[in-house]
């Protein structure tokens, strides 16, 4: 068994125009930052993105938008996007801002064959218009529906050719749930080791979820809140 | 001594040893810096992490550990990482002792807006709509009124709600207030104020408690 594609571009290059793709990643920390720059070389548009964030003007997924591939998006936060703001608010882009527990746990339920689930997340709020609400003992809850995608971009820390993976600090957030909630799931990773070399407790994601592993070729890794104080790439 | 770090030092007095907290953006992300000497507090970052420290040197930052602030943060001994699901179910299934977060409003129903102004700004909730709904006691921390001059504190939400009925406390430059079933009621005032000009500033009715206090932030200690 071998997942190893040889390069980003390789392992994105039968994505399609109109994919809904999931991206790990917290900011601009944990995000498939190689498996983005190949995607982009790509062209593919109307993508539909499932992802917290949506990076930053010239930074991640900030760089989809610019090559205008993205036709809606799911997610909590934006707010460091300022190209996003200005097509949401011109109707250019279809977004839709959810809780990001609810983000998670729909990602988590979609991996687990979980078809919905109630949370107390969002009662009584614009989040839970038009949602099924039930009761359960002496509290209201919302029912969410999971999240699936066509394929999901993540990133991990070090992984093996069949797929297993760890990652580092911060950078797991919602990788290891994307990796379980898509038809073909592409993890780039910054070390690619033999099998046997991650310790079999330590191992986060096992990969059974893994469809292919990429070496990034280059890891720039931007700390986001520096990288918007002082100007972005420009 | 600023308003913003009036309240920091206030809240941080609320603090028990082996508290549980998340800290939203922003000024709450301030309080950290006040915890009491002989308290052992661990602080959660909804990005995936608990025993979060204090900021590193510009050297030491290390882009692969953030807070959900999105700034370089440093690990304390005994701290853990998490993914985002599980992240969440800590928060959500009750298990935060507190949350604090800023606000944009708060009502006389312990409702709370904060995180969108419709037809002007896109940025989202974040997890602040989960930390609401599953932190066993929420306190906004806010200056009391906009830049405007304008009361945050209002009969009714005129903003999209993050959560309803999810306030406990509300902390200001200028008082505390606890959001009970009868309304709000003022149990602290800054010092040099009374319940009439916390009043004044304040377009909800506030119930003056009958043990109404002088907000002590501890400078002295």
């Amino acid at each position: 068994m071998n997942k190893v594609a040889k390069t980003a571009e390789e392992a994105v290059a039968d994505i399609r125009s109109g994919s809904t793709v999931m991206l790990g990643g917290f900011g601009l920390c944990g995000i498939p930052e190689n498996l983005i720059a190949a995607l982009v070389k790509l062209r593919v548009t109307g993508l539909h993105t499932i992802s917290n964030n949506m990076g930053v003007d010239g930074f991640g997924m900030g760089l989809m938008l610019e090559a205008e591939m993205i036709a809606s998006h799911v997610g909590s936060y934006v707010g460091e996007n300022r190209r996003l703001e200005a097509l949401v608010l011109k109707k250019e882009l279809d977004l839709t801002l959810i809780p990001q527990g609810t983000l998670a746990e729909r990602i988590r339920a979609g991996g687990a064959g979980i078809p919905a689930f109630y949370v107390p997340t969002g009662l009584g709020t614009v989040v839970a218009e038009g949602k099924e609400t039930r009761k359960i003992d002496d509290r209201t809850y919302v029912l969410e529906h999971a999240l699936h995608a066509d394929v999901a971009l993540i990133k991990a820390w070090k992984g093996d050719r069949l797929g297993n993976l760890v990652y580092r600090k911060t950078a797991r957030n919602f990788n290891p749930a994307m990796a379980t909630a898509a038809k073909l799931t592409i993890a780039e990773v910054e070390e690619l080791v033999e099998p046997g070399e991650l310790d079999p407790d330590h191992i986060i994601t096992p990969g059974i979820y893994v469809n292919r592993v990429v070496v990034g070729a280059v890891y720039r890794k931007p700390i986001e809140s520096k990288f918007i104080q002082s100007g972005g790439a420009a | 001594m600023t308003g913003k770090e009036r309240i920091a030092r206030r809240i941080a007095r609320e603090f028990r040893d082996g508290f549980y907290v998340n800290l939203g953006i922003g000024l709450p992300t301030m309080i950290a810096g006040y915890v009491p000497a002989g308290i052992d507090v661990m602080f959660q970052s909804e990005n995936g992490m608990l025993g979060v420290g204090g900021p590193p040197t510009d050297e030491c930052a290390d882009p692969d550990l953030i807070n959900a602030g999105k700034q370089p943060v440093t690990e304390l001994p005994g701290c853990s990482f998490f993914a985002s699901e599980e992240s969440f179910a800590m928060i959500r299934g009750g298990h935060m002792d507190m949350s604090i977060l800023g606000a944009m409003q708060v009502d006389e129903h312990g409702n709370l807006a904060n995180w969108t102004i419709p037809g002007k700004m896109v940025k989202g909730m974040g997890g602040a709509m989960d930390l609401v709904a599953g932190a066993r006691r929420v306190i906004v921390a806010m200056e009391h009124q906009t830049k405007e001059g304008a009361s945050r504190i209002l009969k009714e939400c005129s903003l999209p709600l993050t959560g309803r009925s999810v306030v406990h406390d509300i902390v200001t430059e200028l008082c505390w207030i606890r959001v009970t079933a009868d309304g709000l009621m003022l149990t602290e005032v800054a010092e040099g104020l009374d319940a009439a000009e916390v009043q004044a500033r304040t377009e909800a009715k506030l119930l003056v408690s009958p043990d109404l206090r002088v907000m002590t932030v501890g400078v002295s200690a």
